[in-house]
């Protein structure tokens, strides 16, 4: 005889729980944590290295590299000489907090201020997992055009920090910035957003100064718990 | 292609309940997922018939209700459904909105025997 069984139950919720194990451990650590998400090509790993470059001597920095396959951007950060963990998917489309968890243990975290976890470029699939972060930054560069908060909106909900890469491309390509703008904030009305440049640095001291801020919020927050 | 690890997490959870339950086969599932959530339901479909072989729920019916977006205004209380993306009251246009549903992707119960 057949027999309904009730459950209620989050699908995602073993991810999540997870989640919030990583998070405890950032937190214990004093570490505060991006998850970085954008469309492939959009210039994650370029910020990445700019970002390194002007902080490395103020801000202790980690880096989680998510791709589905390759060691390449690990590569090309590990030459900035921080610590940096390459994940590689092996054809998932995101990362989850189990992947994060298996990162942690190649990483000193005490000896870290700020990691920067790097997802798999896609503009989807990276926003229903959640890793551990403290906040999700979402990149997106004008040659991908203004149009996207329509069609990828769940992104731009998640994010709480948007930047608008590639601005020095402007006068090639068909993209309205302000349109990106109200069509994000229409989205999600407490979006921060900046406009950046990593090719030609417009922009940036926004981007590091904000960092700056989360970091130092981190620390305070660390030192008040351990009185 | 998220649906892949959505649906192994449903299924370790259908069998991790179904075994409590002693249920030896399952029929149907009945899912809610949120207008919001990037799911889509035959892409769900096709990956929980794939990976369910051999197990309890190898042919189970999946139901998918799919929610509506609804916000509520915290500047006015005013209780609305989103339509067009639009996330600001229509009522008194602030953008100051909290999500009531949408977003959800749960199992509510199963089918057995």
């Amino acid at each position: 005889m057949a027999v309904k069984v009730p459950v209620v139950r989050n699908i995602l919720e073993a991810n999540e729980q997870l989640a919030q194990e990583n998070s405890r451990l950032f937190r214990q650590a004093g570490l505060f944590v991006v998850n970085l998400m954008s469309g492939p090509g959009a210039g994650k790993t370029s910020l990445l290295e700019h970002t390194i470059e002007t902080l490395k001597d103020e801000i202790r920095i980690g880096v989680v590299e998510g791709d589905i396959q390759s060691s390449y951007d690990a590569e090309r950060i590990s030459q900035r000489g921080v610590q940096v963990v390459q994940l590689n998917t092996g054809g998932a489309c995101h990362l989850d907090s189990s992947m994060i968890k298996s990162a942690l243990n190649a990483l000193q975290l005490a000896e870290l201020d700020l990691l920067v976890i790097e997802n798999v470029g896609n503009l989807v699939c990276p926003a229903e997992f959640k890793v551990g972060e403290d906040v999700k930054v979402m990149l997106l560069s004008v040659p991908e055009g203004d149009d996207k908060p329509l069609k990828y909106p769940l992104m731009f909900q998640e994010a709480s920090v948007l930047l608008i890469n590639k601005i020095d491309l402007l006068p090639y390509v068909d993209c309205d910035v302000s349109k990106i703008r109200q069509r994000a904030l229409q989205l999600n009305s407490s979006l921060e957003i900046l406009e950046i440049s990593c090719r030609t640095g417009e922009g940036l001291s926004g981007w590091y100064n904000w960092l700056r801020s989360q970091v130092s919020n981190r620390k305070t927050d660390a030192t008040g718990a351990e009185i | 292609m998220h649906e892949m690890a959505i649906a192994q997490n449903l299924l370790d959870i259908v069998i991790q309940e179904g075994s409590a339950h002693g249920v030896s086969r399952v029929l149907s599932l009945s899912l809610k997922v949120g207008e919001l959530s990037t799911v889509v339901p035959e892409s769900l479909i096709f990956c929980f018939e794939l990976l369910s072989k051999g197990t309890l729920a190898e042919g189970a019916r999946l139901d998918i209700e799919k929610v509506p977006t609804i916000c509520r205004c915290r500047e006015c209380d005013h209780e609305f459904s989103v339509t067009d993306l639009l996330f600001s009251c229509p009522k008194c246009g602030s953008g100051k909105v909290e999500l009531q549903s949408g977003r959800e992707l749960t199992l509510e119960s199963f089918e057995g025997e």
